[in-house]
């Protein structure tokens, strides 16, 4: 019963994220398909939770929906005005655009079944076991094997200097 | 002390012995379900009540008093008369974000409800991450606001939810900074650990003077979250008519009005949970008669006793400073609640370490 709900729920989010995703391209208003992208994201948001990995989940929706989406609706409402829509494509970006969704589809899917997955064979090394949020940030933050703390020290340079950019292009001479 | 884990344990006991084990779950979240959208309609009819008659007494009025006693059937003509009210067709609105909006800014609303620790054993969801799911959930409305201003082609929506969006961005920094200041104290992010290390001492006594700034600096920045007086620019009615949602009507707006008072309901009792022990009583160490006399009180009614103080204090700021500018809101933000947010995280992380 628990594994039929479990497939219930994950042909729900699948179907909600392929709808949303095609809509997000083909919607011509640009504040749409922003949305659109929107529930994408909340939707992988909500596979992350089915895989217990509450910590990704959690980081998916405050860092795309309360940070990027909000900045792409910024942008939006700042540089498009209302009515505006996008030009439908030409028949060879459509065509392009859907052979390379396919190669991506078919690449995807190869790696997925052809990948030996740590876990796939043995599921009981951690099972339901929850990624604790304090091994998650010692990992971040160590120096040793396996841990991350040079990376991202180097994302936050990164960062830093993006916002930096942005100050010295929009301050006032 | 009592605890709802007799009762729940009760009604989990009894669905497992009449039904398998799966309907058994099944009816249980269907349950869970119910039972949170119950109370936060409860709460939201509470509150509007309560704010009515707590705005009469601030402005020397009555308040609501027609409908039952004192008035307190008012909030449920309300209901009634707002799920009967024609939902206004909007020329030239997008209808699909229109629509989505409120349910974006609800839907946020009701996830953050849903996993806050009630009392003693009731607690719909006991996330490890808790703090941050709480802070990441609750941004759904951020976009919801957006939503609305841009879908309902007029100018008052569209003022309003661009205020609104640059307030509730910059004050979740301090909220979320003031929030961490606890993390740090605690250890952990998760809800029911950090209720029960206040078990011998709330955070705010126990946590020194950073915790005391924290709690301060969090009560403002959620104020500021719940986009309420001093800070309701965007829906100064004054200037904006009624800001991004100007243009809804009927449950429309209902859900728009429920979302905002039970934000203020889930910024106290997020309050209430880090800094003010959540459901645990007062306990002083060395007094035990004191201790045990104070265990006597049901969790439920501290946790609700100290969230109601919570948004008595935010009603009480709300009907007696005026409003404040969109620009000193932002520099008020930037200037002085970062920083010294800032500071308080480094102050604290020097306490811990001592």
């Amino acid at each position: 019963m628990e594994g039929i709900a479990n497939v219930i729920v994950f042909y729900l989010l699948a179907a909600a994220i392929v709808v949303s995703s095609v809509l997000a391209v083909t919607s011509r208003k640009i504040f749409r398909a922003a949305t659109y992208l929107l529930l994408v994201l909340i939707g992988t948001a909500g596979l992350y939770l089915m895989l217990n990995y509450h910590f990704l989940a959690v980081v998916q929706l405050s860092v795309y929906a309360g940070g990027i989406l909000i900045l792409f609706i910024f942008a939006i409402l700042l540089t498009s005005s209302r009515g505006d829509r996008a030009e439908p494509h030409d028949r060879r970006r459509v065509l392009s655009g859907a052979v390379t969704a396919l190669a991506g589809l078919l690449i995807t899917t190869w790696v997925t079944l052809k990948h030996r997955f740590l876990y796939g064979a043995n599921p009981t090394v951690l099972g339901d076991h929850e990624t604790d949020m304090k091994a998650v940030g010692q990992a971040l933050m160590g120096t040793g094997k396996y841990e991350y703390l040079l990376s991202f020290e180097a994302l936050s340079i990164l960062l830093l200097t993006c916002a930096i950019g942005g100050i010295l292009i929009a301050r006032k001479r | 002390m009592w605890s709802f884990e007799r009762f729940t344990g009760w009604i989990d006991t009894s669905l497992h012995s009449c039904m398998g084990d799966g309907w058994a779950l099944l009816t249980e979240y269907v349950l869970i379900g119910v039972a949170v959208l119950v109370a936060y309609a409860l709460i939201a009819l509470f509150l509007i009540y309560a704010e009515r008659k707590i705005c009469g007494f601030f402005q020397c009025r009555l308040g609501p008093n027609r409908v039952g006693k004192w008035g307190i059937f008012q909030s449920v003509a309300d209901m009634v008369k707002i799920l009967l009210k024609e939902l206004v067709h909007i020329d030239r609105s997008d209808k699909v974000l229109f629509r989505m909006a409120s349910f974006f800014v609800i839907i946020g609303s009701v996830c953050t409800f849903g996993a806050l620790p009630f009392a003693r054993g009731l607690q719909a969801i006991d996330f490890n991450v808790g703090v941050f799911y709480l802070l990441a959930v609750s941004s759904l409305g951020v976009v919801g606001i957006l939503l609305a201003g841009w879908s309902s082609n007029s100018k008052y929506s569209m003022i309003g939810a661009m205020r609104s969006g640059a307030q509730l961005i910059s004050y979740e920094i301090s909220a979320g900074l003031s929030l961490m200041v606890i993390v740090v104290f605690s250890g952990t992010m998760q809800l029911s650990q950090i209720v029960a290390q206040q078990a011998d001492g709330w955070f705010i006594f126990k946590g020194h003077l950073p915790a005391c700034i924290a709690f301060l600096t969090y009560l403002i920045a959620g104020h500021a979250e719940t986009n309420r007086g001093p800070f309701d620019m965007p829906e100064a009615e004054s200037e904006l008519t009624a800001g991004y949602h100007t243009e809804y009507s009927g449950i429309q707006f209902g859900f728009f009005y429920l979302a905002e008072y039970l934000n203020m309901f889930i910024v106290a009792a997020i309050a209430t949970t880090m800094f003010l022990g959540g459901w645990q009583p007062l306990h002083v160490p060395g007094w035990d008669g004191f201790n045990h006399a104070m265990d006597c009180i049901p969790s439920f009614l501290w946790f609700f006793g100290k969230t109601c103080v919570c948004m008595f204090l935010a009603m009480w700021v709300r009907w007696s400073f005026p409003r404040l500018r969109i620009d000193q809101l932002l520099s008020l933000e930037w200037k002085i609640l970062m920083p010294v947010c800032l500071l308080n995280l480094i102050l604290m992380s020097v306490v811990v370490i001592l």
